[in-house]
């Protein structure tokens, strides 16, 4: 297969004394959507956090082990934090539009990169508020506040932000937990969409979720990797008995 | 009342009453009102105290507005426009009218013997007879003079002057307006930008051990007396600004206005970091996740989140400054002159105060004035907090989305 974007090997993460992570090994391939699922606290949110090193601005942590995107390690000195994230763009769990216009939220991403010219910013904008299927809503009222959007259209806008500024992979945590069906469903088409110019890695809950949109499903239990496998194989016939319970609903 | 709900709804299914209670019961509990009087107490209390400071201040207010009120009316007058009256008109007057022309009161008037009043209506009359100087005959207490220049005998311009103690009394307030205003203005530009900046570098760029260190010890600049920092800044702070600058007064509104601003810098820091710091860590990371660098997350989505605050903790410095008195009165030179040069001395409205009231006649016309500068030195800081206020409330509304 084509070379992997993010290649993780027995990785290690503690929170202080606590420990999140165990020998975790996950392997993301490009222009595919893998899942996390595990049941809360099991440390989904921390490996995407890692993958872009947000887990940084948490003091007192301390990462051990392999993570590599394209083959360089993330954690080398050499690495400009800055740049990855602009490579590895990230939608949170709960949704966290900056007090400013809508149109501002999205321009805000691609001034940092350079992009300034009025209808260079127009453009893109509107193009991925249509992605993040936001446009119809909101294309009247641009110059409105995003705080006055509900909270699944500001979880909306934070997709769209996240895509304006074209990153490689797309770390999505729980991105649809606020929204309603519909909109859920949109996002999920997107996450079609976007697999072709992305990779996606995505945090769910929501075991048909998983089974929908990824390609790749990795199950954790306590912060352990317990199956990484192809998502029909592990929805189907999972190897492990831990992994079946979860996924077919019988686990705690 | 709430914790009394049935439990049930918070699951979900709102109005499916438990097999204990039936409906009417339910009803009965949400509406039974209970006496709390702990609450009730602690509640009204809490209304008694705020309510006292607003009377306190209300009463401060009036007082010295009280004091000040014969010359906001303009029924004061230092004018000395009688003419000279010989010893027949006088008896002619009536006895109030001779009592005010004198200068006695109606009952001392009585007690006097022909004699005596004769003697009191010549020496007056002398005296009047001797008032050569026609700047006398203003009343220099009037609204005009006090706010408008005045060309007075032996100047080759109308000039505005504050000279209370001259022969003629001069109670020009421009100069001291200009003086408070200069002092104030140089303070906040000095410790606007220093204060913020610092707030922003504290609660946002410095590592937490950096943060531990510089944060109590701004704050500690606040516990600095204002007489220690006057006398810092009159003697080691005029000495080295005039070192560097080589200007003729040593005391001037720089030197006054650099020791009032780090009067005011602690004030700004502290509400200013406050202001930042409760910023939602959300916004931040939104930010820091599209590769934003640390300042430019600083600078561009948590300062101007937290802009109404950032906004009040400037109303607040320049309050401060308007309102300190020591350092200025020790730093500042307090000549009453009109100059735009913040390297001339500069004498302030609170610096007048202090230093004048003490010395006046209680009851006079300067010791009114020095009330009316009070009153319009509140009036001053009352209007900037309120249109402040209104600002601070504008911009928080545009942040919430209204
Ligand atoms: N900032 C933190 N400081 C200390 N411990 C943390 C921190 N964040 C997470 N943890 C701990 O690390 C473990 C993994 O947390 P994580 O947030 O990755 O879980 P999760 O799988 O995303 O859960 P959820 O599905 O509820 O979002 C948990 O036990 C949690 O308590
Ligand atoms: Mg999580």
């Amino acid at each position: 297969m084509d070379n992997p974007v993010f290649h993780i090997e027995k990785l290690n993460f503690w929170y202080g004394a606590k420990q999140a992570l165990f020998d975790v090994d996950v392997t993301i391939r490009p222009n595919q959507s893998t899942a996390f699922i595990g049941p809360s606290g099991c440390g989904k949110t921390t490996l995407l956090r890692c993958l872009n090193r947000m887990n940084d601005l948490i003091e007192r942590t301390r990462v051990e082990g392999k993570i590599a995107l394209h083959g360089q390690g993330l954690y080398a000195p050499e690495v400009d934090v800055i740049e990855l994230r602009k490579r590895v763009g990230m939608v949170f769990q709960k949704s966290n539009p900056f007090p400013k216009s809508i149109f501002d939220n999205i321009a805000y991403g691609l001034r940092i990169q350079g992009v300034n010219s009025k209808n260079d910013l127009a453009d893109r904008i509107e193009a991925s508020l249509r992605k993040a299927a936001l446009w119809d809503e909101v294309k009247d009222r641009l110059n409105d506040s995003a705080m006055a959007l509900s909270g699944g259209q500001q979880q909306r806008l934070c997709i769209a932000r996240a895509i304006a500024v074209e990153p490689e992979v797309l770390l999505m945590d729980e991105p649809c937990s606020a929204l309603d069906p519909v909109a859920t469903a949109k996002i999920e088409e997107l996450i079609q969409d976007l697999k072709k110019e992305f990779t996606i890695v995505i945090v769910t809950h929501n075991m048909q979720q998983a089974a929908r949109v990824s390609d790749h499903t990795a199950f954790f239990y306590l912060g352990k990797l317990v199956e990484f496998d192809v998502t029909t194989k592990i929805f189907t016939n999972p190897a492990n008995k831990q992994t079946e319970d979860y996924v077919t609903g019988r686990f705690g | 009342m709430t914790e009394k709900q049935p439990v049930e709804t918070r699951r979900g299914d709102a109005g499916v009453a438990p097999a204990s209670l039936s409906r009417t019961d339910l009803g009965a509990a949400i509406i039974r009102k209970r006496s709390r009087p702990g609450e009730w107490l602690a509640e009204r209390g809490i209304f008694a105290v705020s309510l006292s400071s607003i009377v306190m201040i209300f009463l401060i207010f009036a007082f010295v507005g009280r004091e000040a009120l014969p010359v906001i009316l303009g029924q004061t007058s230092n004018a000395r426009t009688q003419k000279p009256l010989t010893p027949d008109e006088a008896t002619k007057l009536p006895a109030d009218k001779l009592a005010k022309y004198i200068g006695v009161s109606v009952s001392e008037l009585k007690g006097y013997d022909a004699e005596t009043l004769k003697t009191l209506v010549e020496l007056k009359a002398e005296e009047l007879a001797q008032v050569s100087n026609t700047d006398s005959r203003i009343n220099t207490t009037s609204w005009q003079k006090m706010f408008q220049p005045h060309r007075w005998l032996g100047y080759d311009k109308p000039e505005y002057i504050w000279q209370p103690t001259s022969e003629i009394p001069k109670y020009n307030c421009i100069p001291l307006f200009i003086g408070s205003l200069k002092a104030t203005l140089v303070a906040l530009l000095f410790s606007v930008p220093l204060g913020v900046a610092a707030a922003i570098y504290v609660s946002q760029l410095a590592s937490p051990k950096v943060r531990e260190i510089v944060k109590p010890t701004i704050e500690l600049l606040s516990g600095i007396p204002s007489v220690v920092l006057g006398f810092f800044a009159l003697i080691v702070l005029a000495t080295i600004l005039q070192t560097i600058f080589h200007y003729s007064s040593r005391l001037n509104a720089l030197v006054g206005g650099i020791a009032l601003g780090l009067a005011v810098i602690p004030v700004i820091f502290t509400i200013a970091e406050d202001a930042l710091t409760s910023v939602p860590k959300s916004y931040s990371q939104a930010a820091l996740a599209l590769g934003a660098a640390p300042w430019q997350v600083a600078w561009q989505v948590v300062l101007p989140a937290a802009l109404p605050g950032v906004f009040a903790a400037c109303i607040l410095g320049f309050g401060r400054a308007m309102g300190e008195t020591m350092i200025v009165l020790m730093a500042s030179g307090n000549a009453s002159i009109v100059s735009a040069s913040i390297l001339d001395s500069c004498r302030t409205i609170t610096a007048t105060i202090a230093a004048e009231l003490a010395e006046v006649v209680f009851g006079g016309a300067h010791y009114r004035i020095l009330f009316l500068l009070g009153t319009l030195l509140f009036a001053v800081t009352f209007v900037t907090n309120l249109v402040g206020e209104m600002i601070v409330h504008r911009l928080k509304a545009r942040l919430e989305g209204a």
